[in-house]
């Protein structure tokens, strides 16, 4: 179907089209630039469209596609870094240079065809929809063919994997093939939720012990600029415990994707001694790139994550940042004239971000696997203040909270995570998991850890009065022993080999610090000076 | 494209800089147009939003005179483009890049949008080369590297300018880069909202450099619009000298909050939805459509690198302004009221300053091997004593443990002989020297780079 676009404004196009649906995708004038329906009006729709306007005219030709927004779905996803509509970059810098220019799509398909495909099932075979038809080893895991359509297969076809030519026939002529397409909005269908939680290990000794994270569940950080946000989240995009990595660098730096792209190639993952970057997707809609691409890059990598998901691994998915989809939205919607809520942000942000943190989980999936999508998303409040919109909505739904302290970012503390303010929801169901795997002090020690940190803080208001040797001696350990805590436990150097800290190692570390205060406070007690004992212990 | 110009006087109203036209075929977005005022004279406009057959335009310079039944307005079917030639360097033109130094105007070789393209992250090279800047408190602790974006954060009444000029006069590529530009450096400086007097001083330092410069001037007095058009000439012609000619280009801004405070004008002459302080919502986007222009493109020798300068309202980091700028830049260099009272120069506070792109720009072959422990050191110790000076304030100096006290004198001297240097360049040699120099003298043992993390920040 043909129309014309009839008006503009901002990343919004209103199109003179028929037979529209709400979600349809159009594409919009000579250049072919690819938008959204998001309000249908009689005579007229509004498309949200995923490049630049400039330069595009009134009268020019608006064609419906009569699908939604997709990604492509398949093997040869690993190790790329696309876009926020999934265009691969790589190949739009091989084809078309340096800057991308608007409507420009990429001849080149990503899906693998070097790879073997192995078939599980035969003709005769019934097949249902989610099922494994058969497997290729990309890169580190063995990626399962699902279908994405039911029935009896009537030929399976070995050998090389080619794009062109389906893996699968049915007996009713329909094929499959070794990709698919899904829509970006729609959550990708499971069988059920799982409710128990295993650990997710970052490597980071502060979240490990202190505020652990469960596969499946979700945490974000909120931080003020400068507080390391953007760090810490390719900290764990290196470190973490995980088979997959879905990064998202949603309207941030580009020179902090080149340094993020340099490192991952040259990395190699801790757990399974591969490159990094073979394990992880990258989707990145740097803050110069169209505004509304930037709103749909954080979908198009939760469906990849998702069906990472399905194939029965553990996906862990980090966005950074969520406050800058936020802000595509407000931006979308106040192009839209809508009724604003709260700071000029839709009404329906809340719901929206409800929504989007209900696809993480830990599920079984239509085949029966067991598979886990983990979310991590970074959040830039203005100012540094906590009481905004969207902290507060993802306060509402998240299971971890990680407070990034300007503080603790000033005296070069980092990860700058501030430990009263912080919380995690999965504690208490992980706690078990590490006591099992590491130790049985694990609670213990940790608990221990926070008193000491609490009395602390209570300590310091003190000497803010009386000084430090208005102190008594047991205290003024104690703040040694905290300073120890806080310098050579809390504080990880995301520059050296100390980036990352097994749960054991950590365990170590902190079991060392606390059993050296037990070893000085007996020492005290039993009357040496506080003076003697410090010097023994430097 | 059409055959013919298109030129209607269709004009429904007018309002400030904002022009709604009626009956309008076939126009395009942000297409630029003619607008002839009933006096005869000239001046451009570009399309903001087009409902229909109803186009609203932005007046580009002053739209006083303006009448609804005379004006005419032509639009030429293009966009906004910046003249492109060699021969731009060494002239100093306006906002809507006329030249204001007395020459004609140059013949382009070429003509270039202004909105720029973004850059395709892929596409990016690894910022790591350093620019040495002469001032002890960027190059010794928050390194500035090619290809980086890095504000200035001032309060009105500080020494922005002086650090600013001293920088255009000295700032040179670290000697080990490899890749080097290959014409040398070039200043690309855009004034928005300056004062005569701001003016002056910066025309006299732009003549004292050595190398080349292209300078974007719009007086305080000079259309608002135009603020919002000369920071993109500037990175249209610093992205043309960089990626095509092959230079270093420094692109000065000053002032960044001029620039916003015309954009909210304008935004709320459109009557769009204000967000924080009265600032439109997209100001993020807009602000990265700038900034994020700095960078380095893989297998081309420039470099484009922005320094902004922000003055903060009311001397509030949290201010829309430089707190929009913070997240999008790679580090802020903070300049302090405080430090510029007790009469350091220049005001640099180290504590909130930050440069993101440093850890690769520094170190052995790049700066010195020993360059990251000093530069923790000096951060740490320095941090400890400024902590100390509160207390310091309310138990006082007697009630203080030697230790303490030693701190304190150390923030001082660190403030005095590393932070001041007044008028003197030091080259990071230098830099690192007097550094290493006071660190021993207070007896602290500058730390060895260790494995372990977090030891290497260990008094």
């Amino acid at each position: 179907m043909n129309g014309r676009v009839i008006g503009i404004s901002g990343p919004t196009v209103s199109v003179e089209l028929a037979g529209l649906k709400l979600y349809d995708r159009v594409t919009v004038g000579h250049a072919r630039m690819t938008g959204e329906v998001v309000r249908i009006e009689k005579g007229r729709s509004i498309v949200q469209v995923y490049e630049s306007t400039r330069g595009l005219s009134v009268g020019e030709p608006a064609v419906a596609t009569g699908t939604q927004l997709t990604v492509r779905l398949g093997p040869g996803l690993l190790g790329r870094m696309f876009d926020g509509l999934q265009r691969p970059l790589e190949s739009l810098y091989a084809e078309f240079g340096p800057f991308i220019q608007a409507g420009r799509e990429s001849s080149r398909s990503w899906i693998a065809r070097s790879l073997h495909f192995v078939p599980v099932k035969k003709p005769g075979d019934s097949i249902r929809i989610g099922e494994a038809v058969g497997y290729v080893e990309e890169g580190p895991i063995r990626h399962h063919v699902l279908a994405d359509q039911a029935g009896v297969i009537d030929r399976i076809r070995e050998g090389e994997l080619d794009p062109q030519s389906p893996v699968v026939s049915l007996s009713d002529g329909r094929q499959i093939f070794s990709f698919h397409d899904w829509p970006v909005r729609v959550p990708r269908p499971y069988r059920r939720k799982l409710t128990h939680f295993e650990p997710l290990v970052t490597g980071q000794r502060c979240i490990d012990f202190l505020f652990p994270l469960a596969r499946g569940g979700s945490a974000i950080f909120p931080g003020g600029f400068g507080t390391g946000k953007t760090i810490l989240e390719q900290t764990i995009a290196k470190f973490a415990q995980a088979d997959i990595v879905v990064y998202v660098g949603c309207g941030e730096r580009g020179n902090e994707m080149a340094e993020m792209l340099d490192d991952f190639t040259h990395l190699a993952d801790p757990w399974t001694k591969r490159p990094l970057m073979s394990r992880t997707i990258v989707a990145v809609n740097t803050s110069n790139m169209p505004v509304a691409a930037r709103e749909a890059s954080i979908y198009t990598a939760v469906t990849m994550a998702e069906y990472y998901r399905d194939l029965g691994y553990n996906v862990l998915l980090l966005a950074d940042s969520l406050s800058r989809w936020a802000e595509a939205l407000r931006e979308i919607s106040s192009a839209l004239e809508e009724m604003p809520g709260e700071e000029g942000y839709p009404t329906y942000l809340s719901s929206r971000i409800a929504g989007f943190f209900a696809r993480a989980g830990a599920v079984e999936t239509l085949d029966g696997r067991t598979g886990s999508l983990t979310m991590i998303l970074s959040i830039s409040p203005p100012g540094g203040d906590f009481t905004e919109p969207v902290t507060q909505a993802c306060l509402r739904t998240t299971g971890s909270f990680f407070m990034l302290d300007t503080d603790l970012a000033h005296r070069r503390h980092f990860p700058a995570i501030n430990w009263f303010q912080s919380f995690s929801l999965y504690e208490r169901d992980v706690s078990a998991h590490f006591e099992e795997r590491v130790s049985q002090e694990w609670s213990a020690l940790r608990q221990q850890t926070r008193t000491f940190l609490q009395k602390e803080a209570s300590l310091r208001e003190v000497v803010e009065i009386v000084g430090t040797e208005g102190l008594q001696d047991a205290d003024r350990l104690l703040m040694k022993t905290t300073e120890e805590i806080r310098r050579n436990f809390l504080v990880q150097n995301a520059y050296t080999e100390d980036a990352f800290s097994s749960p054991e190692q950590t365990l170590e570390r902190i079991r060392q610090i606390l059993k050296r205060h037990a070893a000085a406070s007996e020492r005290l007690e039993k009357g040496e000076l506080l003076d003697n004992v410090l010097k023994e212990r430097a | 494209m059409r055959l013919g110009t298109h030129i209607y006087s269709t004009i429904l109203s007018i309002q400030g800089p904002l022009l709604f036209l009626d009956r309008v075929i076939e126009a395009r977005m942000s297409e630029v147009v003619r607008i002839t005022f009933p006096d005869g004279h000239q001046a451009e406009g570009e399309v903001l939003k087009i409902e229909g057959d109803v186009v609203l335009i932005q007046v580009i310079g002053e739209s006083r005179g303006l009448d609804a039944d005379h004006t005419q307005v032509a639009f030429t079917d293009a966009i906004k483009r910046a003249p492109l030639s060699l021969a731009m360097l060494n002239r100093v033109f306006d906002g809507s890049f006329r030249p204001i130094d007395g020459r004609p105007m140059f013949i382009p070789d070429r003509w270039a949008p202004v909105s720029g393209l973004p850059l395709n992250p892929v596409a990016r090279l690894r910022p790591q080369d350093l620019i040495e800047t002469g001032v002890s408190a960027i190059d010794g602790l928050n390194t500035l590297v090619k290809g980086q974006k890095l504000p200035i954060f001032s309060c009105a009444g500080l020494p922005s300018r002086e650090i600013a000029a001293g920088i255009l006069e000295h700032a040179r590529a670290g000697a080990t880069d490899a890749s080097g530009g290959s014409g040398g450096s070039v200043v690309v400086f855009v004034a928005l909202g300056l004062t005569f007097h701001e003016h002056a001083f910066y025309r006299q330092a732009l003549e004292r450099m050595r190398g080349d410069s292209v300078a974007f001037i719009n007086l305080a007095s000079d259309p608002v619009v135009e603020r919002l058009l000369a920071p993109r000439f500037g990175l249209t012609v610093a992205e043309h000298l960089a990626f095509e000619q092959g230079r270093d280009v420094l692109v000065l801004v000053t002032d960044m909050t001029n620039y916003c405070d015309a954009l909210r004008e304008v935004s709320a002459a459109r009557e769009e939805l204000p967000g924080r302080r009265g600032y439109p919502g997209y100001m993020y986007s807009d602000l990265a459509s700038l900034y994020e222009r700095a960078g380095r493109i893989k297998g081309t020798p420039g470099s484009v690198t922005l320094l902004p300068i922000v003055t903060m309202p009311e001397d509030d980091i949290t201010h829309p302004i430089p707190d929009l700028t913070g997240y999008i830049t790679e580090g802020q260099i903070v300049l302090s009221r405080e430090l510029h009272q007790r009469g350091i120069f220049p005001p640099v506070d180290v504590l909130p300053s930050l440069s993101r792109l440093m850890q690769r720009g520094i170190g052995a072959g790049r700066t010195r091997e020993d360059h990251r422990v000093i530069a923790n050191a000096l951060y740490m110790h320095y941090a400890t004593g400024r902590d100390l000076r509160r207390l310091e304030a309310i138990v006082g100096r007697e009630g203080m443990s030697d230790a303490d006290k030693k701190m304190l004198d150390f923030a001082d001297a660190f403030e005095h002989e590393i932070v001041h240097q007044g008028t003197v360049r030091r080259t990071i040699g230098e830099t690192l020297d007097a550094s290493r120099g006071l660190l021993a003298r207070f007896g602290l043992v500058t730390p060895q780079p260790a494995a372990t993390g977090g030891s290497d920040l260990k008094e």
